[in-house]
């Protein structure tokens, strides 16, 4: 498989977030505001890429019976490592992820990547393995974040959109906008899927 | 205490309710959710879990970890505490529940991966919890997420699927499904003692 295919993979046919439904407590909680989606998606994305490429490299090391505790623990040393970057550089953006940070050690495409990928293939393909899931799950952040801070907040990455002529409805960017928001945009996007496939069979047959 | 005790068993339950309002464990929210039976069995599993967890991470925590000055070891250290733990459950349920068991299928060793799990361990320490309150709110967190879990399976009991258009059959409905529930428990918030 050549690597620019692994890249597309996790973009857009096998995208974590819209098509293997992973990892979707991040997803829904901190989707308030495209500057936390991206935050967030870029964060899980650098412990993506390095539990892959560690996960690969020791992957003749880790005995067969406690691979999965031994993931989680090299899972959860580079969240600490992540958690204590942000900490440092970026603190307004720490502080509004807040303990979704340390949660991304129980995200389970991470969990999933190691076992489905990591741990039978090459650290080059592993490490764009996990780019490429990375950047599809920031990108799916992107959009959900983006769609709920214009509805629920009239503005994008803190400006202004419409000024005093529309009251934002702020239910978008509570708790039951997440859930409903992310259910439409799924069923979107399968709709447009079905649409694909039956034009793609009609072209066959 | 007596205040302290009923504000925090309100909040756990109803105001800040895990998977309704805070979208933790929102995995097994979706993924056991189709019969009142196994979502029972799995809220079960997971308050039983918690409560274990949040006693265990506390005098780790307590004991261990502050005296060392080893807090940045938080989450590695509770994460392995929570695998061992359903390790444990597993094994436990395996032996004496099998029919349980064989229902939670793969789920049962999934809790490890449940982010309420390692959540209300992690805002035991943040909210500076003693023994009995960490405890406490292990439990009635756990119990908030049964409950959210077993109304969720009582509404999709009753949905007809074919009702619904086929692209948003399966996880869209369920994800606005629960979207109209937390709209409910967003009636709660604002209520306290």
């Amino acid at each position: 498989m050549k690597g620019i295919e692994v890249l597309k993979r996790g973009l857009i046919t096998e995208n974590p977030t819209f098509v293997q439904l992973l990892g979707m407590c991040p997803t829904l909680a901190v989707t308030t505001s495209l500057k936390n989606g991206l935050g967030m998606g870029l964060s899980a994305t650098a412990v993506l890429i390095a539990s892959n490429v560690i996960i690969s490299l020791l992957r003749k090391l880790i005995p067969d019976k406690i691979r999965i505790a031994a993931y989680i623990v090299i899972i959860a040393t580079a969240v600490t490592l992540i958690q204590m970057i942000l900490n440092a550089y970026l603190p307004d953006l720490a502080s509004s992820l807040g303990i979704f940070i340390p949660l991304i050690v129980v995200n389970c495409i991470i969990l999933a990547r190691a076992e489905a990928f990591a741990s039978k293939n090459t650290v080059g393909k592993s490490a764009l393995d996990g780019l490429g899931m990375g950047l599809g799950f920031t990108g799916a952040l992107c959009i959900i974040s983006a769609v709920r801070e214009i509805l629920g907040s009239g503005t994008i990455w803190n400006i202004q959109l419409y000024g005093d002529v529309i009251q934002p409805a702020s239910i978008i960017t509570l708790a039951p906008g997440g859930f409903i928001v992310l259910g439409i945009i799924i069923g979107v996007i399968n709709a447009i899927k079905g649409r694909h496939e039956s034009k793609a069979a009609g072209e066959r047959g | 205490m007596a205040k302290e005790i009923i504000s925090i068993i309100i909040a756990a339950l109803l105001t800040e309710n895990f998977v309704m309002v805070k979208f933790y464990g929102i995995c097994p929210f979706l993924g056991v959710s189709k019969k009142v039976e196994t979502a029972m069995g799995m809220g079960m599993a997971v308050t039983f879990v918690m409560a274990i967890a949040s006693m265990i991470t506390w005098l780790v925590n307590h004991f261990f970890l502050q005296q060392f000055n080893l807090e940045y070891l938080q989450t590695i250290a509770f994460i392995l505490i929570i695998a061992g733990l359903v390790q444990f459950v597993e094994m436990f349920v395996k032996k004496s529940m099998p029919s349980l068991y064989n229902a939670l299928g793969i789920y049962l060793p999934l809790i490890t991966t449940n982010c309420a799990v390692l959540g209300v361990t992690l805002l035991n320490v943040q909210n500076e919890y003693n023994f009995f309150l960490s405890f406490l709110y292990g439990t009635f967190a756990a119990l908030g997420f049964t409950l959210a879990i077993i109304l969720m399976a009582g509404i999709r009991e009753y949905l007809d699927e074919k009702a619904v258009a086929a692209p948003f059959r399966g996880f869209p409905i369920a994800l606005i499904t629960a979207g109209l529930m937390a709209i409910a428990f967003t009636g709660f918030s604002g209520f306290s003692i």
